[in-house]
């Protein structure tokens, strides 16, 4: 089991690694989006700080959304993927992979960028803690969560932007939880419940997401 | 034009009624316009394709 | 439908029959005139009741008549999101085609009602609180519900292949509904710590007129639902059973 999903990350992080511009492309959009802010509701500090938080994760589940639509599609047009559904190894397994490797891919730049650009707005050193831990438990379940959505789209036409409209809502508790989080910090308040809730949100994605985002496979090659 | 807000306050039934019941039951009237369009739309369709099957059968091959 | 009663054998229903599109295009025709009819005539009751019979509440005036249909399409919204992953899962678990055709039939008019829900509660709030939208949590979470019925429709429109679309359709339904749970006390959570406004009534129990009115505009609602999903779905078999000799034996195709 261990070894096929080692083996299905390697090979998904070579693939991504030839398209490196495919990755780095998501990490411009991320912080151009992150940018536009400031530039839209202007550069005062007090209003941006308070701001941070949210346009920081928004901004993250933008960029890692727009990735999504190349989790499957690359194999689904070259027939790996068929072959990986023919195949007697666990479907869910070789999702799995597919999904980790799309998150160390996409969402964990994210996470390692997104205090850099905390500190454009002038986020506080706990805040930036928070907001890193925040991320690396929510972005995975973006990650996985958005591969449901990209094996339902697989192949359709308007793919892209059908996908984001279905992921979107189901991100909601996720930024919820993890904006709530930096604000509860910068107020002083406990956290801990935010990341414990956070936590079960990944676990239950953890257990999830691969099977259903089998079926989903399943139901769209067939 | 007196600004929305007072106008409100003065007539709040019209309000209620232009604003909400009105607008419900126009949504109300799209929907049931959309499902007997379709169902009208559907049984034309159906009725036109068992025309053609009906001619080419009798051997009227265009 | 995986039943079969048998009190006598004159009384017998077998649950099976009406799961095959034909004998349900029958039973659904014969249905919707008596659901329309008595929507309307409850719809004219409530509405009587609630502007007529019960009185003005001692905080909001006039403006809380707005709840008899606000309340309602919520209520309606929520549950037929419900009823619609329910078919979603039927269809997906024991195949059958006519629980899919129905999760169909049941989108349009559940994101109507949230439509309807979101407008009637933004124009209450604007009296009430200055404000046409707040983010409070119950219409931010109606707001989402939207959004996952729009993403259901989407998706259901963009597949061709209309059994691919089905499934796919109602996997969607599935995840979404798994959510709604999530999403609403997440977004309850968010509005506490964001201060949100809660709707109130003064006292705690409501006029008896106001809660008659309330639940025969509920009962409305719900006639009026089965009435317009029931219809749908008949359009809808129709579509999909066009190349079936019952269909073109049908009156309404004979003419």
């Amino acid at each position: 089991m261990l070894d096929l999903l080692l083996l299905v990350i390697r090979r998904d992080l070579v693939l991504a690694m030839r398209r490196r511009a495919d990755v780095l492309t998501t990490l411009i959009f991320f912080v151009m989006v992150v940018s536009l802010f400031p530039l839209g509701v202007g550069p005062e500090m007090a209003m941006l700080r308070k701001m941070a938080a949210g346009v920081l994760w928004v901004a993250a589940l933008l960029s890692s959304m727009l990735s999504l639509g190349r989790l499957f599609s690359a194999d689904y047009l070259d027939g790996t993927l068929e072959q990986m559904m023919l195949a007697p190894q666990s479907l869910s397994m070789l999702v799995l992979g597919k999904m980790t490797a799309h998150w160390m891919v996409s969402g964990l730049p994210l996470v390692l960028l997104a205090p850099v650009l905390g500190l454009q707005f002038d986020m506080s050193v706990q805040a930036l803690g928070v907001l890193i831990v925040g991320l690396l438990l929510g972005t995975p379940v973006l990650s996985m969560i958005g591969a449901i959505g990209a094996a339902l789209t697989l192949g359709l036409r308007g793919g892209g932007v059908l996908l984001s409209l279905l992921v979107l809502p189901l991100y909601i508790p996720m930024l919820i939880f993890g904006t709530g989080a930096v604000e509860a910090v910068a107020s002083g308040l406990s956290i801990a419940s935010h990341l414990s809730l956070m936590g079960a949100l990944l676990v239950l994605a953890l257990v999830f997401t691969p099977w259903v985002t089998a079926h989903a496979l399943r139901i769209s090659m067939e | 034009m007196i600004s929305l807000d007072i106008w409100m306050r003065e007539n709040p039934l019209t309000y209620v009624w232009f604003g909400s019941y009105a607008v419900a039951l126009l949504i109300f009237a799209t929907e049931i316009a959309m499902v007997r369009h379709r169902r009208k739309s559907t049984l034309q369709q159906i009725r036109l394709m068992r025309d053609a099957e009906a001619d080419s059968k009798d051997g009227n091959t265009a | 439908m995986l039943c079969e009663f048998r009190w006598s054998d004159d009384l017998a229903i077998n649950w099976f029959k009406y799961s095959a599109p034909t004998t349900f295009y029958g039973l659904a025709g014969k249905l919707i005139p008596w659901f329309a009819f008595s929507a309307a005539i409850l719809f004219s009751i409530g509405l009587y009741i609630g502007f007529f019979v019960a009185p003005m509440d001692a905080q909001q005036g006039e403006f809380y008549r707005i709840i008899f249909i606000h309340v309602p399409a919520s209520i309606l919204s929520m549950f037929l999101y419900m009823i619609m992953a329910g078919y979603a899962a039927l269809g997906l678990i024991f195949n059958t085609r006519l629980s899919a055709m129905m999760a169909s039939a049941i989108a349009p008019t559940g994101a109507l009602f949230a439509v309807i829900s979101l407008w009637t509660g933004a124009l209450w709030g604007k009296p009430m609180w200055g404000a046409w939208w707040l983010w409070d949590a119950r219409m931010t979470s109606e707001l989402i519900l939207l959004f996952l019925y729009l993403g259901f429709i989407a998706l259901h429109a963009s597949i061709d292949d209309p059994r691919r679309a089905d499934r796919a359709a109602a996997l969607l339904a599935i995840v979404g509904s798994v959510n709604v749970p999530i999403i609403y006390f997440s977004v309850q959570w968010w509005n506490t710590l964001h201060q949100g406004s809660t709707i109130k009534f003064s006292g705690t129990t409501m006029h008896v007129a106001m809660q008659q009115a309330l639940f025969i505009m509920l009962v409305a609602c719900w006639f009026y639902a089965f009435a317009v999903a029931l219809t749908r779905v008949r359009s809808i078999i129709l579509e999909r059973e066009r190349n079936t000799t019952w269909i073109t034996e049908l009156p309404e195709v004979k003419q």
